[in-house]
This record gives C-alpha cells, structure tokens and sequence, in this order.
C-alpha cells in the first residue's frame, strides 16, 4: 500500500488533526475552539478513508460535522455573548491534568513500538460498503437494535431535559 | 464527450513522455484539469441559473426580467458580476475578522468537491466513489456550517438570528432529506452515483419511489434556502439574514455557492429519481442532454415554487419537518423494505 | 519510510491524551464536551488501525467504530441538552460555579 504520496498525505493529516485538536485545548475564543474541533473532525475522516475506511468516513462526517459539530456550535452560540470577555481558560487540575496526559502519552508510546511490526493486511473483498451492511444485520444485530433504544432514549431524554418548565 | 476525455488523456500522457517528466505528473495534471472542468462548468451553470431565475421571477409578475444587456438580458449577470468584483470589500469593524473571511470559501468550496460524483453521462463523471451519495450528504452538510460561521462572525443581530434559524432548519430538514434517499438505495443495492443510473435501465425511480421522490425535492428545497423555506434569509424579517453584513467578492461567493447548490441537489434528484443521462433515442440525442434537461427542469421547478408558496412561519417549518416529512419517509422505507422481502 | 497501522495508533494516541486535557483543564462546560469528541475519536482511529492489523475478511473494527459514532451522538445531544438546562437555571456553563452539591 502506498509509496510516498500516502506517506506525505499521512503526516500532512497527522500535523492539521494534532494542530487543530491543540485548537480546541488551547485557544480562549469558544466558538473557534469549535470550529477547530470541526476541522479535527474532518482530518480524521481524512485519516480514516487512508486507512481505506470510506464508509465510517463518510458516516463521520455526516454525523459529526453535519449534527453534532452544528449543535455544539448552536449550544456556544446560545450560552457565550457575542464579543466575548476574556476570562480564565483554565481549572485549577491544569497542572495534575498535564503530568496524567504526559504519563498516558508515555505508556501509551510503549504500547505502540510493541505494534510495529504489523503491516496491513488488505480487505477481502472490493465491497465493503455491502459488507459492513451485511455484518450489521446478521452478526451485530442485537448491538445494533441496542443501539437504537440508546439512540431513543437519548432523543427522549434531550426533548425533556430542553424544553421550557411548563406552568402548571 | 468520451471520446473528447479520452483523447485529451491520450494527448496529455504523451505530451509528459515526451518532455521526459516524472510520472506522477500525469495523474496530478489529470486531477487538475477535472477540477479546471468543474469550476468551470460551476461557472457557467451559475451565471446561467442567475438569469434563468431573474427572467422566472420577472415573468411570474408579469414583466420581462432584465432585457437590456444581450439577447433578452442574457449577458447581465457578467456585468452584475463585474460590479461586485469592483465593489468594496467591507468588513464590519467589531466583526471577528478570520472567520468572517474563511466563511465564504467554506459555503463555496463543498459545492465544487460535491460535484466530482455526479454521473453527466456515461462515464462522465470525475470519480465514481463506492459511497457516491453518502459523500454528497457528508460533504453537502458544510454547508450549514458556512452559515453559522458567516452570521456569527458578522457581529450583526438579523445575521446571528439568520445563522440560528438555518441551523436549526438545516438539522432538521438533514434527517428526512437522507431516509428519503433509502428507499432507491434498497431498491438499486448501491451506493454508487453510476450503479443507481444503470439500476434505473427499465424503469425510473421515481415510478417505484414517487413518496421518496416528494419527500426528497421538498426537503431537498428547504436544505438549500429557497422559498416556503427561505427563513434563514427571510428578506422583510431578517434583511437578508446570515449574510447581510457581506459584500463584494464574499457575498458573490455565498451567492454562487447557493445556486450551485440548487443545481446540484436537482441533479441528485434526477439521478436517483429520474434515470440520471437515461433517456429515448439514446444514441442521437447524447446522454449528457438528457441529464442537463432533466437537472435544469427540476432547477426550474424550484425556482418556480418561490413565486408559488408563501414562506412558512418558523414554528410551521419545525412541525412540518418532524411531524409530516419523517414519519412518511419511515412509511416510505417500511412499505420498501416489505415489498423487496415480499416479492 | 513506510507507514504502518502503529503510526496511526501512535497519532490516535497523541489525539486522545490532547482530549483528555481538554476535559480536565478546560473550564467551559460545552469545552469539555468537544474534548470527549476528540476523545472518541481517537478510540474510532484506533478500532479502524486494528481493524487492519487484525482481518482480511472480517469488518469488525468500522462496525464498531459506526456503533462509537451513534453512542457520541446520543452523548452529544443529552449533554448539550443538560448544559442548556444548567445555563438556563443557574446563567453560567462554567464547572467552577457549578459547586451547589459540594459540601
């Protein structure tokens, strides 16, 4: 798989997604930290179709960029004015947050040179697409109507928790 | 129009050996000159669209539309387009400058990209993606981004109440516009814009489809803002809504990204629904014809809705959306999924 | 040189540390909810690298990374939901204001 132009295309990925993830950590203006948030969104889908996942990648950013990014975008809108005051950024655990994240990366580096010599294996078959479909209908099917209730009870319980107290 | 491509190709990878160039070259000027095609037919479409509109809008009211520049007016929206080009570039001054700029190229450059999977032809298409549709929802859905980012940046209260109202009709028109779509997916068993076309050889879509096909075109009018569906620009409540602060070049990159977009969710239509470049005396009138004829009627039609219906109130937007459209289009998917395991 | 499906853990890695401080350090409500995001998102880029190493033939990694994406959705919207009702009750989505249970 490969040559050059996928590794290029690999670490051009990896550089915007790390850059606009630091994005969302770092920069004071909500609305761009979000915006931000969108574009390390989109990167990953990126990353997702090298790693020959179109599919999920589509799915991500129809769901992610098309629904979820929008309402948090609206949520920010709703709760922040619109020439926002500059306050602190930051709790107090930013320190103890920092030293667990570097203790995560650090383990988390160990467990990946343990994985390199993996290379890829290619799919079985041209159409994955049908194959995911088919998967979730025979093998997952429970997970999948689980999820579903999931999906039902979140959407129940968002129009509870969002809709004005009535007068009783 | 193959014959052209494929002699064009054959020209261009001769023309790298003999200067003696690498071979990525040959690929990377390929992509270019599909993107070169694109844009330019984006252009020309738009500029066309724009005056269809004017002359519907003008003969709706019983006067000529614009008659003055060209043949019944047919040049005019060149020169409405060199006077935007000459005009100020004006950004308000408490405006949070990045994002007001990014705005416009993120409302334009989703359109141009959504382009490379619609079928003109047999084989005229710029890549055939296993997941044609799914792509064009996925990357279609920016465009509600664009408008948060333009009406939020502007600073301006009629372009955040703008932004608001888009956001929430665009989320919600989002979500019957795709099941609308599933039906024919069942139905043709791909996603693929070209395997649809091919799926449709003896009979159209729309003829197996006809409650997916309302569901869609209705959903499909208010995702791209057009009038009942217009509030996000609602003229007399909002002034022009996300993008009154705009001028110059940028509002020109809103407008042609909203007429491209009109075009091209007619054109989905017409290859889901109406048998994409499929058509009657097939090899004496080309497919591509077919298909433009097919697209520019339904591009019409919506033109025409906005001098039809009057715009619906906000609250009637929301219950029409969640109240009537979805639970049809799960009718719609129930009564397809019955019949298919049925027959 | 060549990548490998560790590079892409590797930046999966890197991804989910940057939204786990994202969670912790940030005092924004809604901020934290983006660092959730970006966190399983990491997870998905994960599930789809051994979705590789792992099987030729089977899929198992994208279907699970479509079930991530469904329960983030679920997430997203009671959360945002949640967030709204707080602001709406108490004017603020700081965590540092939202003290009323500590003792």
């Amino acid at each position: 798989m490969g040559g050059w132009i996928y590794t290029i295309a690999f670490y051009v990925c990896a550089a915007l997604l790390v850059a606009s993830a630091l994005g969302v950590l770092l920069l004071r203006n909500l609305f761009h930290a979000g915006l931000s948030l969108i574009a390390a969104l989109f990167t990953m889908a990126a990353l997702f179709i090298l790693l020959g996942a179109e599919f999920v990648a589509g799915i991500q950013v129809l769901i992610y960029v098309g629904a979820i990014a929008v309402l948090i975008l609206f949520a920010v809108m709703l709760t922040q004015r619109i020439a926002e005051e500059k306050v602190k950024r930051y709790t107090r655990a930013l320190l103890p947050g920092l030293a667990v994240a570097l203790a995560l990366v650090i383990v988390m580096i160990l467990v990946t040179t343990g994985l390199t010599g993996y290379g890829f294996t290619p799919f079985a078959t041209e159409d994955t697409v049908g194959d995911i479909g088919k998967a979730l209908l025979s093998t997952y099917v429970l997970p999948l109507e689980v999820i579903s209730l999931l999906l039902l009870g979140a959407l129940v319980g968002a129009i509870v928790l969002a809709r004005k107290e009535e007068e009783k | 129009m193959h014959a052209l491509f494929g002699w064009l190709n054959e020209k261009w990878t001769a023309l790298i050996e003999w200067l003696g160039l690498p071979d990525f070259i040959v690929p990377a000027g390929q992509m270019v000159f599909d993107g070169i095609c694109v844009a330019g037919f984006i252009a020309v479409l738009v500029l066309f669209l724009i005056w269809l509109e004017r002359k519907i809008s003008g003969h709706a009211q019983d006067r000529f539309g614009p008659m003055r520049v060209g043949w019944h007016g047919c040049i005019q929206t060149v020169a409405d387009a060199i006077k935007l080009i000459q005009k100020e570039d004006i950004v308000p001054a408490r405006a949070d400058r990045w994002v007001y700029n990014v705005a416009p190229f993120v409302a334009f450059a989703p359109t141009v990209i959504a382009f490379v999977v619609i079928p003109f032809g047999d084989g005229v298409i710029v890549k055939d993606l296993n997941i044609g549709i799914l792509y064009l929802f996925a990357i279609t859905s920016f465009a509600v981004i664009a408008i948060v980012m333009g009406g939020w940046a502007s600073n301006n209260k009629y372009a955040l109440l703008g932004a608001f109202r888009s956001a929430a009709q665009l989320v919600s028109y989002e979500v019957p516009l795709v099941l609308s779509v599933l039906g024919v997916l069942m139905l043709a068993g791909t996603m693929r814009m070209g395997g649809i076309v091919e799926a449709q050889s003896s009979m159209w879509f729309i003829v197996y489809q006809p409650l997916g096909f309302l569901i869609y075109f209705v959903a499909a009018t208010a995702e791209v803002n057009r009038t009942p569906f217009d509030i996000p620009e609602a003229e007399q409540e909002l002034v022009a809504g996300f993008n009154v602060e705009y001028s110059g070049m940028k509002f020109a990159m809103f407008f042609l990204a909203e007429f491209a977009n009109m075009f091209l969710v007619a054109a989905i239509a017409t290859t889901l629904f109406l048998g994409g470049w499929k058509g009657p005396f097939q090899p004496y009138i080309p497919g591509e014809v077919w298909f433009l004829v097919k697209a520019l009627g339904l591009t019409a039609l919506i033109q025409v809705f906005r001098w039809t219906y009057p715009r619906l109130r906000v609250d009637q937007l929301m219950s029409f959306a969640w109240k009537l459209l979805l639970p049809l289009a799960f009718l719609n998917i129930i009564v397809t999924g019955l019949i298919l395991v049925l027959r | 040189m060549t990548i490998t499906p560790a590079h892409f853990i590797g930046l999966a890695f890197i991804i989910f540390a940057i939204g786990f401080l994202v969670v912790v350090v940030r005092k924004n409500a809604i901020a934290i909810l983006m660092g959730v995001e970006l966190m399983l998102n990491a997870v998905n880029l994960i599930l789809l690298a051994f979705n590789r190493i792992h099987g030729t033939m089977e899929l198992d990694g994208q279907v699970f990374a479509i079930f991530v994406i469904a329960v983030a959705a679920a997430e997203a919207v009671v959360g945002l939901a949640l967030i709204l009702a707080v602001y709406r009750s108490l004017g603020t989505v700081s965590i540092d204001d939202l003290s009323a249970l500590k003792g």
